[in-house]
């Protein structure tokens, strides 16, 4: 069966979806309608997707809390100083004051690449500096904006010590088996994000002794789905990592790039693009190129934001919530 | 019959005019000596796309976009640093060849420097 398109509201607000009726086929599409300001609920259970609209009558509070709870923020590009935005340095500390006032601290941060714009060391040091009120442990990928010059030399020497090869990683958290990964160096003309031979065999290894009911986490800053190759967002070599992901119950996905939410399940994988906290970009094909999208200024805040992730095990599910700097509404989810 | 003929005359005639006006353009822009020759990047791509030059010719990038990129040799051969908005970067081809390039971060530009 071919995927089909989930976002349709129901009267009473719900968006609910339960495309698994046969257990076989649990392909869909589902963007997540957090571009309005509002914000999105998923909860994932064994691969069905349920999706509510946060700050409505009987959002779903019972899912979103869990015993593992972390924030995703992306694409902060630091030193980024056009229309539609000039002030990157407001608009990243308005995503610290949102994360800071979660009512269930997030256990950490994730960073998904792209942190500074120009990879100097002075956007990483304005960063560092404001997610420092976070009082959070960072984990970050890099975007291919952190590897301008050196290779990510620099980035690997502030934030990936205790990684392996371009800045790969894997660590565990209340069971849950988090995977950091590289797809934004050795670029080939005319490709896409590359993750490359080596790093796919040190996936193939770091996962091979997990049991098949660990619930996975992957996050890198190019999409590991293709979402739009004209414009580079996919990863050419995505789908040998994921081969090895296969026999997992639960994985869920996490990128940055585009600028967008935008959400894929495609069966026990769960695919999530977040919110930049600098400058929306446009939806794929809407424009002649994927350069910064201009909006109004009171707009701006609106289509910038975060993701609060919620693992609860008793479900085995995770819940992605995108809240917007503009909304408020996150936090009538705790 | 006639109009045929006629379309034809003025169909070879127009033709003529081209190919004297490509043969001045090109004197005018490709001379035998060395050429400084511009490649502006603009909405991800670059124009022009592919560009002939004689050998010893400087071509320079111009990136004229909001986000940064980085004019890479596909062989190898050079490579700039990260190029901001209004940001040059100039190369000399010293050797006679087909040189293909992309941006490094953006892989989905590519452009061509032939060098006669």
């Amino acid at each position: 069966m071919a995927e089909k398109t989930l976002l349709d509201v129901n009267p009473s607000g719900l968006i609910e979806h339960d495309h698994n009726h046969d257990g076989i086929d649990r392909r869909g599409f589902l963007k997540c309608m957090a571009w309005a300001g509002s914000g999105a609920l998923c909860v994932i259970h064994g691969g069905v997707l349920t999706s509510k609209a946060l700050g409505l009558p009987g959002s779903a509070k019972a899912h979103a809390r869990g015993e593992l709870s972390f924030v995703q923020i992306s694409d902060s590009h630091m030193g980024f100083n056009k229309p539609a935005n000039p002030d990157v340095i407001s608009t990243l500390k308005a995503a610290v004051d949102k994360i800071n006032a979660l009512s269930e601290p997030p256990a950490f941060i994730l960073h998904t690449g792209d942190i500074s714009h120009l990879s100097k060391p002075e956007e990483f040091d304005n960063v560092d500096q404001i997610l420092k009120s976070t009082n959070k442990e960072i984990f970050f990928v890099p975007g291919e904006h952190d590897v301008l010059n050196d290779d990510g030399a620099m980035f690997r020497e502030r934030y990936g010590k205790n990684s392996k090869g371009r800045g790969w990683y894997s660590f565990a958290q209340n069971g849950v088996h988090f995977i950091g990964l590289v797809n934004v160096m050795n670029l080939k003309a005319g490709g896409l994000g590359t993750l490359g031979s080596d790093q796919l065999e040190w996936l193939r290894d770091d996962v091979s002794h997990l049991k098949a009911s660990t619930p996975i986490v992957v996050f890198a800053h190019i999409p590991l789905w293709t979402i739009y190759p004209q414009w580079g967002w996919g990863t050419e070599d995505s789908g040998q990592a994921l081969s090895y992901l296969k026999r997992f119950g639960s994985v869920t996905v996490l990128n940055g790039h585009i600028h967008q939410t935008m959400q894929k399940v495609e069966g026990n994988v769960t695919f999530h693009t977040a919110f930049s906290t600098a400058f929306p970009q446009p939806a794929p094909g809407a424009a002649d190129s994927p350069g910064p999208m201009k909006v109004p200024a009171d707009q701006l805040r609106s289509v910038l934001g975060i993701t609060d992730v919620n693992y609860v095990q008793r479900r085995h599910a995770l819940a992605l919530v995108d809240s917007s700097l503009a909304s408020s509404t996150s936090r009538s989810m705790s | 019959m006639r109009k045929k003929l006629l379309f034809g005359g003025v169909a070879i005639a127009t033709v003529i005019c081209a190919l004297s006006l490509l043969h001045g353009a090109k004197r005018e822009n490709a001379p035998s000596s060395a050429a400084m020759l511009l490649v502006n990047i603009d909405n991800f791509s670059f124009s022009p796309e592919t560009v002939s030059v004689p050998v010893n010719s400087t071509v320079t990038w111009v990136n004229k976009d909001d986000v940064p990129h980085v004019i890479a040799s596909t062989q190898g051969v050079f490579k700039s640093r990260a190029l901001d908005t209004d940001d040059k970067y100039s190369y000399k081809f010293t050797k006679p060849g087909t040189y293909s390039y992309f941006c490094s971060i953006h892989p989905s530009m590519v452009g061509k420097i032939v060098v006669r």
